[in-house]
């Protein structure tokens, strides 16, 4: 269902994606491992169209449509959804409000009927459920305030809510402790779907002990360089990453 | 492939460029008088309106006033001088003598109050919200009077107030902004035209709200309406007011006085929803609105609140204040301020704290986009016998982009060491990632905008009444409003 092709892009005239080639199958988790800087999180963000990086080379499709051309608004309404590294804070805005907004452009999109407030309210304490959310923070300005584990929580609830067909989650375990990894993997893996793919960008591998891929690829500098199974990121965890970085072979 | 540019930046700058919904005009017949200024038209305007002597000499004393002060310069606004010799003073549409029911107002006037969502028709109109809908110079209609009187309240035209009730105005006209109190408000007192008069009786809680639409319509006009709102003992009142004006490529002006009295336990809540014509993105036209709002708690207890949403006029020159007199009395304002293109807005407080235990709130939201600049100015002013008084202001300032400009001007007078002040501020700029993480949630550019901002102004905005707060948020919107490119 997306299909990465050569993919080349920079930040302010540095080139961070140097030719990335991905495929993801429908209802598949992959994971995308690598050492800081590696360009992981750049990946995450240019599927999300991020307007910051530039595209200079390279395709992408998703669900059969060209990918890059779309707003990034337009990628979220075909559902494309980014769990992000650092979730951001919107004052004065309740999380409630927000969402309602959120899923209401998406359903817009898809010619579905908008959701009234009761409807809304009652699909929330549903989903809220997955992630063992305090419904106190339903009522508080979005991630305003919320403790580092509350706002990744909160990510995954509103992925809950939205129902993506692609989640990218971008370094969700990164500052959780043991037990909040839990409860957000515990809700990802709820949501697991056959029609739901999932990326998860990492650079642990603890977090695959949860959530367990189905192919675990290696970003080295730009490309990846390795792609294999779930034992992959166990042999990184031993090894390191510095034995992928000379010669930067691509195997499969 | 198509490249993704640098959207957001240029996504604010559209967004902040706005569109004007109200700037038709309406063509009637207008009764209007040549452009000018002196005693003799002021003579002329009070003999069209059939004043009472008092009320004629009231009005020589403010010009003759006027012409010795000096426009002011201390505002952080520019604009070229303002030729009062060329403003039209007095204009109103052509009616039949004496109106006395709806079905002989000018259809033209009525559709034009239904084209900016004022129905002046009882029946359509929403239930509990009695409107006086004052045109150019005149008030041309006033609802639910009946109701209103059954209780004993006065609500309709200055104009009519002078004649039915001359004792009540005489005794409160310039009692809370004298006739020489600054430049615009001298102006005013010599010229003004008409405006909304209301009365509440002891004890008597106004079962609706109480609210003036005014309109702009005539070129080269300048509007000059009063408002005086007195609040008998133990009363209770809500005032809306809103406002717009056709587009044209000059300024017009619109220098208006409003005037609160509250008494022992009385309260007034005055609300403000500002949406004169800003002129166009390069800064032609647009409403100069240099308006003197001001308050007295005269009794113990009582208690007025000013919230505004200004988002027109080119030039605002506004502090609605309260002076603090009755013991325990307290002063709010909350103010949303919005500017975009070139729009200029200089706007605040000022509480005056006399009696003691007075308490004040100020919140004040800022929120600037395209060239524009939005100062707020505001003072707290603690007399020498305001034991225990307290303020709390918070300012905050949003910045749509970087070429705009975001002003605070705080002034500070305790002359009470038991009084405490407070005081705190903030500047933001909606970020990039704020709006990227709305995208990336579904939302458009222009909906993300909106939402922020009206998240930067929930704390206003709950103090409107219901449906001034759904059209205060749609407003936001339409002001925020703009092709995304």
């Amino acid at each position: 269902m997306l299909h990465v092709k050569n993919l080349h892009a920079s930040v302010a005239g540095n080139e961070i994606l140097r030719g990335v080639d991905l495929d993801v199958g429908r209802g598949e988790i992959h994971a995308i491992m690598g050492p800081n800087g590696s360009g992981k999180s750049t990946l995450a963000q240019v599927l999300a169209g991020r307007e910051a990086y530039e595209v200079t080379a390279g395709e992408v499709t998703y669900n059969g449509k060209e990918l890059l051309p779309m707003a990034p608004e337009e990628r979220s309404r075909e559902g494309i959804f980014l769990a992000f590294q650092y979730p951001v804070e919107i004052p004065g805005v309740s999380n409630t409000y927000f969402l309602k907004a959120a899923l209401n452009s998406i359903r817009k999109h898809r010619g579905e009927e908008e959701y009234d407030a009761a409807d809304f309210l009652a699909l929330l304490k549903e989903r809220m459920k997955l992630v063992d959310l305090d419904p106190a923070l339903l009522n508080r300005p979005v991630n305003e305030g919320f403790s580092g584990g509350e706002k990744k929580r909160n990510e995954i609830f509103q992925m809950a809510v939205l129902q993506p067909t692609l989640a990218i989650l971008d370094e969700t375990d990164s500052g959780l402790d043991i037990d909040a990894l839990r409860i957000v993997a515990d809700g990802v893996n709820r949501l697991r779907d056959p029609e739901r793919s999932v990326i998860v960008v990492t650079h642990y591998q603890r977090l695959l002990n949860y959530i367990v891929p189905d192919v675990v690829h290696v970003l080295v500098e730009g490309r990846i360089v390795r792609s294999g199974g779930r034992e992959l990121a166990l042999e990184l965890e031993e090894k390191g990453y510095d034995w992928l970085r000379e010669g930067a072979v691509v195997g499969k | 492939m198509r490249e993704h540019r640098g959207a957001s930046e240029s996504d604010l700058e559209t967004i902040a460029s706005r569109e004007y919904k109200y700037g038709f005009v309406t063509d009637i017949e207008a009764d209007s008088i040549p452009a000018g200024l002196s005693e003799d038209v002021i003579r002329l305007i009070s003999a069209k309106k059939g004043e009472p002597e008092w009320l004629l000499e009231w009005r020589l004393k403010a010009y003759r006033h006027w012409l010795t002060m000096t426009e002011p310069e201390w505002a952080n606004v520019t604009y070229p001088p303002v030729d009062y010799q060329d403003i039209v003073y007095y204009s109103a549409p052509k009616k039949p003598k004496e109106i006395s029911s709806l079905d002989e107002v000018d259809p033209e006037l009525l559709r034009t109050y239904d084209k900016l969502g004022i129905s002046l028709n009882e029946q359509k109109r929403l239930e509990g919200v009695a409107v006086d809908a004052v045109f150019d110079s005149v008030s041309v209609a006033t609802t639910f009077k009946k109701t209103l009187s059954e209780k004993g309240i006065i609500f309709g035209s200055f104009s009519d107030a002078v004649k039915e009730h001359p004792d009540l105005v005489r005794k409160y006209l310039g009692s809370v902004v004298p006739s020489s109190d600054n430049f615009f408000a001298a102006l005013n007192s010599a010229v003004f035209s008409d405006g909304s008069f209301c009365y509440i009786p002891k004890n008597v809680r106004c079962p609706m709200e109480l609210s003036t639409y005014f309109r702009i319509n005539a070129a080269n006009t300048g509007q000059f309406e009063r408002t005086l709102i007195v609040a008998e003992e133990g009363s209770y009142v809500s005032y809306l007011e809103g406002c717009t004006a056709p587009m044209r490529d000059t300024n017009q002006l619109h220098a208006a006085v409003v005037e609160l009295v509250a008494l022992d336990n009385a309260q007034i809540k005055y609300s403000t929803v500002q949406n004169w014509y800003p002129g166009d993105a390069e800064g032609r036209g647009g409403i100069y609105n240099f308006v003197t709002k001001r308050g007295a708690c005269r009794g113990v207890n009582a208690k007025i609140s000013w919230t505004q949403v200004e988002t027109g006029s080119a030039i605002t020159w506004k502090y609605p204040s309260v002076i603090l007199q009755g013991d325990n009395s307290v002063g709010e304002f909350y103010s949303v301020a919005v500017t975009n293109n070139r729009q200029q807005a200089d706007t605040g407080t000022k509480m005056i704290h006399i009696g003691r235990n007075t308490k004040s709130t100020i919140v004040s939201k800022g929120i600037s986009g395209g060239r524009s600049n939005n100062s707020y100015r505001g003072l707290v002013k603690i007399g020498k016998n305001a034991v225990n008084a307290r303020n709390f202001s918070q300012c905050d300032s949003l910045l749509l982009g970087d070429r705009c400009g975001a002003h605070t001007f705080p002034y500070i007078e305790a002359k009470n060491t038991t009084s405490r002040v407070e005081h705190e501020a903030s500047t933001s700029k909606i970020g990039e990632d704020q709006i990227f993480y709305c995208k990336q949630r579904g939302l458009s550019a222009e909906d993300a905008v909106n939402i922020i901002v009206n998240g930067f102004c929930k704390e206003v905005f709950r103090e409107l009444p219901m449906e001034f707060a759904v059209e205060a948020q749609k407003l936001l919107g339409i002001s925020l409003e703009g092709s995304v490119g």
